[in-house]
């Protein structure tokens, strides 16, 4: 286990020494220490490494993860996991907006509660929320599954491409383009099997599944009203 | 009966291509989209004039005195700047919007001058990263095909905020355009009438965007200039808010930029055009004293040697041209006019790259038009128009006495129009008025 306090050791020196880590490392465990809201803490990892942070981080934390399992034993600020790739964030406490923005691929789970826009423009990621999610959550969601096992806020899935949504609690109103789908006894297993990777244990028989109507993939006057 | 022809007065209020524009809104329910940017008049470059040299300033011999084009962009952090042998870089165009072969041309002519090209929507494609010596890579709010192993592989990375042609608008990409190869990078269905966001999914305002540009500078070791690109709106706030949020360089693109698709309503009616924006950036630098420190380049209407030494006179550090290296590649040039009209256009008309039917190959993802650009022969195109462009600066900056483009200054010019004299802070040509200044 290779430890890090960042009170004293920057947020530079900790990235630039697992960037600098080869794919076949053997400083496979990461500990970090007093993080303190610092911004963009492990972010851009690109090896199959463990890194647990203790405490709150700021914006971005582990951004553009590739591979790495970054795990928050804290809550986290903006955009944790933006743009992620890869390989798994964990965050145990609750995460601020934006989480998992424009994420491609891999897990974020996010055992408390997010805020508003969570999965924002998400493009394969697999995103599980313990709790709740904000506001324009799923905000032009492209691919991937945003599971959410409280509630959802008004506007989910706005302008939703070809996401997947389910929901275990209420869901506020939703946003254009966004319609409720049937929930299938093979959505129930998908969403059983990314809950269980999740690690997140909740009544099944309670959700609902979300996508896209489609009726805004083309310019037509007659959908002109969808956006007023 | 016959009509006498001089009683057919024609409505300057309604003229020709607004009593069409209103017939077509009146069919279709729908505003007009289209490619290529505005084509109304505004004050430009071509409303300033060169004093060249007298007796009170020396001119330089024409072949026989250097006269340096090299330029540095990105210097205040980090820690392996873009070095470019000429002051003119290829603005951000995506593939998509772009077919491969034009993507291709753009990025071979770059590197045989010495110059940058730039990725776009859409991301970063084996074809343009092989091609170009140095490339920027584009971080738009769509983030379609953004990667972290692409961001590295960059030369410098461009934080898009805004375009000229809509300052405040997103990417548009109609459903003709979007093939399985550009579906499959953007991560769309198929023939999808693409709408990006205006704003990016993880910042809002500038004190976030300190904290991101801090995260992309993290990813990336601080290696990468970072850019700040803005469409020309209040350049006089946007620039110091830029700085403060730690560009290295800021990219300034005024209301003449090109677009692949854009309302028409847009283009033409949100902006401000690239004189009067440039003259107000250079004044927020020089007030920040961050002139020369961060980087200023300039896009938007840059067609000549003329125009670029004219922006760098006023102060920029470089220009980027789009619509104008698309022209060099064969844009609206007279060749297949049938086809042309056939998407119910002529040559030198022709804004119609949101129909993915260009004629010449440059803006479309059809095999057989795209096979008429060939990489090769586009790339010689351009090279030679950028040749061209380099030796009218030269020649300007010599016949203002100037060893080095970056030291043409405000004082060799002049303006033609009271219009252009306020907006670019010139006199007026024969006076010492500068309207608006004591
Ligand atoms: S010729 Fe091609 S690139 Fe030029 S405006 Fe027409 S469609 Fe666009």
């Amino acid at each position: 286990m290779t430890s890090v306090d960042l009170s004293a050791s920057s947020v530079r020196e900790l990235n630039a020494r697992l960037h600098a880590l080869p794919a076949d490392t053997n400083e496979t465990a990461w500990r970090i220490a007093e993080p303190r809201g610092a911004h963009a803490v492990a972010a851009g990892l690109t090896v199959p490494v463990s890194v647990e942070i203790d405490g709150h981080v700021g914006y971005y934390c582990g951004g553009m993860n590739q591979a790495a399992s970054v795990t928050i034993n804290g809550h986290c600020g903006t955009g944790v996991a933006e743009n992620m790739m890869s390989g798994t964030i964990r965050v145990r406490g609750n995460a601020s907006q934006c989480a998992g923005a424009s994420g491609h691929g891999g897990l974020l789970v996010i055992e408390g509660d997010a805020g508003p826009r969570c999965g924002i423009s998400m493009k394969g990621v697999d995103i599980v929320v313990g709790g709740s999610v904000g506001h324009m959550s799923a905000f032009m969601a492209q691919s991937g599954t945003l599971a959410v096992c409280g509630d959802a806020g008004e506007d989910l899935g706005d302008s939703i491409y070809e996401a997947t949504l389910y929901v275990g609690g209420g869901v506020g109103r939703l946003g254009a383009d966004c319609v409720e789908k049937e929930m299938t006894t093979r959505h129930r297993e998908m969403l059983s099997a990314l809950l269980e990777r999740a690690g997140v244990e909740a009544d099944l028989s309670t959700f609902r599944r979300f996508g896209s109507a489609r009726r805004l993939y083309h310019f037509h006057v007659d959908n002109a009203d969808a956006y007023r | 009966m016959s009509v006498d022809r001089r009683t057919l007065r024609p409505s300057a209020t309604f003229p020709d291509h607004v009593l069409a524009e209103i017939h077509r809104a009146a069919d279709r329910g729908v505003y007009e989209i289209r490619g290529f940017g505005t084509k109304r008049h505004l004050p430009g470059f071509d409303d300033l004039l060169f004093l060249g040299a007298s007796m009170s300033r020396y001119p330089l011999e024409g072949y026989r005195e250097r006269c340096d084009t090299d330029v540095v962009l990105g210097d205040r952090f980090a820690s392996r700047p873009v070095e470019l042998a000429i002051p003119i870089t290829v603005a951000g165009m995506s593939f998509g919007a772009l077919g491969a072969n034009a993507k291709e041309a753009i990025g071979r002519a770059c590197t045989a001058m010495g110059t940058s090209s730039t990725t776009g929507d859409g991301g970063m494609t084996e074809e343009e990263r092989r091609s170009s010596k140095t490339l920027v890579y584009q971080v738009l709010p769509s983030r379609y095909g953004m990667n972290p192993d692409d961001l590295r592989r960059a030369d410098a990375i461009e934080i898009v905020v805004g375009q000229g042609a809509k300052p405040g608008g997103g990417g548009m990409l109609l459903g003709q355009k979007i093939t399985e190869r550009v579906a499959g990078m953007r991560d769309l269905p198929v023939g999808i009438d693409q709408r990006s966001a205006c704003r990016h999914p993880d910042w809002t305002g500038p004190d976030d965007l300190a904290i991101k540009i801090r995260e992309l500078r993290e990813i990336t070791d601080w290696e990468k200039p970072v850019y700040i690109k803005i469409g020309a709106s209040r350049p006089q706030y946007d620039v110091p808010l830029a700085v403060k949020a730690g560009a290295d360089v800021v990219v300034l693109d005024g209301m003449q930029g090109g677009t692949a698709a854009t309302q028409d309503v847009f283009i033409e009616h949100v902006g401000i055009p690239t004189l009067p924006a440039v003259r107000r950036a250079v004044e927020a630098l020089q007030e920040l004293d961050m002139h020369r420190k961060v980087q200023l380049v300039v896009s938007g209407g840059i067609r000549t040697g003329a125009d670029v030494a004219k922006a760098l006179a006023l102060g920029a550090d470089a220009v980027s041209i789009g619509s104008a290296a698309m022209v060099a590649l064969g844009c609206n040039r007279p060749v297949h006019v049938e086809d042309y009209h056939a998407i119910g256009t002529e040559p030198g008309a022709c804004h119609h790259c949101h129909t993915g039917r260009c004629p010449v190959g440059v803006t479309t993802q059809d095999a057989d038009l795209e096979a008429r650009l060939d990489p090769e022969q586009g790339a010689r195109r351009l090279r030679n128009y950028l040749t061209v462009m380099v030796l009218e600066l030269q020649t300007i900056a010599r016949a203002n006495g100037k060893s080095h483009v970056l030291n043409l200054e405000p004082e060799d010019l002049v303006a033609l129009t009271v219009e252009a004299a306020a907006m670019a802070g010139v006199p007026l040509a024969g006076t010492d008025w500068i309207p608006g200044r004591e």
